[in-house]
């Protein structure tokens, strides 16, 4: 592993972090939303939630490309607002990353707080505690393994993440090119040795990832 | 009965007439093939089937045993391999076209390369490490001065396909691709002085030796599969 | 003395409940009917767990009006579901001080120590819900519920959920609520034995509405109402342990019916218990009757009579001040001639003592 190889996984590091960060902000209250709402068309919601879970991550990072360029709708906005084309940037591999681990951190979450169910909530309520008090001192402990498990497969779900990046990323070393892709072009120039060591790396790192969501999940015996 | 035998004879005469063969293809030559496809099949009977990617993926395949009777590659470096290490058929690697690499923007005027100096988003190129585009792109943008200063803005395709994928989005707004690819759509077109860089010489070579397969690398040296190779935007030895 | 008062109106599905009363603000007010009636649905519109349109003024504090709904987190009450439903992520004084910090100190009027030495739940404080029985469980909930010192404690068939042993075994721990905390209490339940044991006032339930309310001596006895029918027709008298009989082991009690004597001497003299008469354990004759095995005989007047199945009859009577329930056959009532405002006297085989 040389200097270019520890970059992009520093890249896929980083990327995978925040990308985990930010789905664990927006996607609270999504999943909160779709766990309690009766709305008779929140599958319609659930369905898109769920979407990238079918689409082959091509055609997502196709439709980004699309998207994100100054002539697509998200392109235009972004310009308007003085923020230029997302495209070819770390802040579109973001972007790009939420979209596709969007389910392996919604649905965990959701499913955490729909096991909750109402009756802490209300007793919580007939204790004085306000809709936030409530959230924060009932809901988030007893989903706190929905949250670790949904942090752990947003994370290793992002490390992996290549049909997208593919799309959107330019290859930018530093920027956009993170280690599925180094992997992959080391494959095409023949480097087959640092091919081996950078997807070795990356495959023992997935496991002890999700080694530990399984490891904490065993520990509840009852919910 | 009759109808099903008579049904089965239609499926099967065209295979029984002539033979099917597989081709690889570095995919910029995807503009190209489907008529030389229809010439080989108007002038032999044999029906070729190809399958497009990249350069390096491709020989990755065949290395590791993938059944195409014949490869045609973007550069020279792997048939060269094929044919060292032996799994091409010795004495059968040849060029078959010479690339034209174009500077192409739909969007943008200019009639030189100093439109690179100015103001544009980004330059989208082959990757230079694993596609012969990319590094004539390389080679050509070093020549001219613009290599380093031009670091910031370039992105890279896997291969001069997703180059092309770019621009078009207008994700880039210029790039360094094949005029294949481009002769034929709306934009700016500054074609590169194949001076300027060397040659983007493509080889062929015969995986398995058939009929068909011998027939097909025939067809690119003969006199109607080089105009067809020129008409497409391809320079012919 | 301020009351209760509460006018609500609301549907849930094919349910319609339309009620508009008053309560007092002090003792226990039981909600009482059969399964279905509304009377958990009441207990949620009063607490603001369900959205429904209405009026709740508690004392001078209005709760809900036209124009506006106080949240549930905002109203001074307690409540207890029928299922324990402790925290589980927090330990039993974690449970109990989750109420307490969320209300300023200058309202805590309700001290940990006294709620905890009140339901007898001292030992369990450090443990984890999950480790707690049933019984245990729902003594932490309710404690839990006192904690926050609310106004008023709304109680969910709380015992619903126990065996017949654990009740026996909170029983007591409620009725000490009431006497030693001074909040009123409303208390669902569809079990007679816990509503004539620990209710001051009665709300009878049917179909979303309520059918009558009033104390629960008077309740119990009022012909008009179903509660007289069947077998388990009774009626309820406060009294007051006067004295004893250490020789024949008996227990004499003050009350507005007159003088009572049971058997056992386990409760000291000047305590407040509640006496239970049921209908089938009482006798009626003409004349006084002195060559009896029964000891608590007293003048009555007949108030009503109404018909109980084929062959017997409700009667009502008015013994000094209280009503009491005597079941007899309707040909004994033929026989006897009796007729309303006749004096006669009833005789009472079985006085229960509720302590």
């Amino acid at each position: 592993m040389n200097d270019a190889d520890i970059v992009a996984l520093l890249v896929t590091l980083k990327l995978a972090l925040v990308s985990t960060v930010v789905l664990l902000i927006l996607g609270t209250p999504l999943a909160w939303w779709l766990a309690r709402t009766q709305w008779r068309f929140k599958f319609i919601l659930e369905t898109l939630v769920a979407l990238p879970l079918v689409l082959p991550p091509t055609v997502l990072g196709f439709y980004l490309l699309v998207a994100l360029s100054p002539t697509g709708p998200v392109g235009t906005l972004t310009n308007a607002i003085g923020l230029g084309s997302l495209a070819f940037s770390f802040s579109g591999l973001v972007v790009g990353s939420v979209i596709y681990s969007m389910p392996f951190v919604v649905q965990p979450l959701q499913d955490a707080f729909r096991n909750i169910g109402t009756r802490p909530l209300e007793v919580a309520a007939t204790l004085r505690a306000s809709p936030l008090d409530r959230f924060y001192s009932v809901v988030l402990p007893l989903a706190k393994p929905g949250f670790i498990t949904a942090a752990v497969l947003g994370f290793a779900h992002t490390l992996g993440e290549f049909g997208v990046v593919l799309m959107i990323g330019g290859n930018i070393p530093g920027e956009t090119q993170v280690v599925s892709i180094a992997i992959y072009d080391h494959v095409e120039m023949l480097e087959y040795t640092r091919a081996h060591w950078l997807a070795g790396g990356l495959l023992m790192l997935s496991f002890v990832m999700l080694a530990l969501v399984y490891r904490l999940r065993g520990f509840r015996v009852s919910s | 009965m009759k109808n099903i035998l008579l049904l089965l004879a239609l499926f099967v005469a065209p295979h029984v007439l002539g033979d099917e063969l597989n081709v690889a293809i570095a995919s910029n030559f995807s503009s190209v093939s489907p008529h030389l496809g229809e010439l080989f099949f108007e002038t032999t009977g044999h029906r070729a089937v190809f399958s497009y990617g990249s350069t390096g993926k491709l020989y990755a395949q065949i290395v590791n045993g993938a059944p195409f009777h014949v490869f045609l590659s973007a550069d020279v470096a792997r048939p060269k391999l094929l044919e060292q290490s032996q799994v091409a058929i010795s004495d059968s690697r040849f060029t078959y076209a010479i690339g034209q690499m174009v500077l192409w923007s739909p969007t943008i005027e200019f009639d030189s390369p100093e439109i690179l100096s100015s103001d544009i988003n980004h330059l989208a190129i082959a990757n230079e490490k694993l596609a012969p585009y990319g590094h004539a792109a390389k080679q050509f943008l070093s020549r001219a001065g613009l290599w380093d200063s031009l670091q910031g803005k370039i992105v890279r395709g896997e291969n001069v396909a997703q180059a092309l994928l770019f621009v078009d989005s207008g994700a880039a707004n210029i790039g360094l691709v094949s005029l294949s690819q481009v002769q034929f759509r709306q934009g700016n077109v500054y074609a590169v002085p194949s001076d300027e860089h060397s040659p983007i010489a493509q080889q062929a070579v015969l995986l398995i030796d058939t009929t068909a397969a011998r027939a097909f690398l025939a067809l690119l040296r003969s006199e109607a599969g080089r105009q067809v190779i020129q008409k497409y935007g391809y320079l012919v030895p | 003395m301020t009351i209760i008062s509460a006018r609500f109106v609301s549907e849930r599905g094919t349910f319609h409940l339309d009620v508009d009363f008053e309560l007092p603000e002090q003792g226990i007010s039981a909600v009482f009917g059969p399964s279905g009636c509304g009377k958990t649905s009441l207990l949620r519109a009063i607490a603001g767990l369900d959205q429904s349109t209405g009026h709740l003024r508690i004392g001078e504090e209005i709760w809900q009006d036209e124009n506006h709904f106080l949240p549930t987190h905002e109203r001074a009450l307690g409540y207890v579901f029928q299922e324990p439903s402790l925290f589980n992520h927090l330990t039993v004084d974690k449970n109990l001080t989750y109420g307490q910090s969320r209300i300023p100190a200058s309202s805590r009027k309700v001290s940990f120590d006294d709620v905890v030495e009140l339901l007898g739940i001292g030992p369990l404080l450090g443990r984890s819900p999950a480790t707690l029985s049933g019984g245990e469980q729902q003594r932490v909930a309710i404690a839990r519920a006192l904690m926050t010192s609310p106004r008023l404690l709304l109680m969910d068939e709380p015992l619903a959920s126990l065996d017949y042993d654990r009740k026996l075994e909170i029983l007591p721990y409620i009725d000490a609520l009431h006497r030693d905390l001074e909040m009123p209490v409303l208390y669902v339940s569809h079990d007679r034995d816990e509503v004539a044991r620990l209710a001051d006032h009665l709300l009878l339930m049917e179909d979303g509405h309520i059918v009558a309310a009033g104390a629960i001596g008077d309740m119990l006895t009022r012909v008009d109402l179903p509660l007289v029918q069947g077998g388990e027709a009774e009626a309820i008298i406060d009294a007051r342990v006067s004295g004893h009989d250490d020789e024949f082991q008996l227990t004499f009690l003050d009350s507005p019916a007159g003088s009572f004597t049971v058997t056992g001497r386990g409760v000291e003299v000047g305590a407040d218990v509640r006496l239970r008469i049921q209908a089938k354990d009482v006798s009626l004759t003409l004349a006084h009757q002195s060559d009896t095995s029964i000891l608590n005989i007293f003048s009555a007047t007949i108030d009503d009579i109404v018909p109980e199945g084929d062959a017997q009859m409700t009667v009502r009577l008015l013994v000094g001040e209280a009503p009491i329930l005597a079941r007899i056959t309707r040909k004994s009532a033929d026989n006897l001639g009796l007729s309303p405002g006749m004096k006669i006297f009833a005789q009472m085989k079985s006085v229960a003592l509720l302590a």
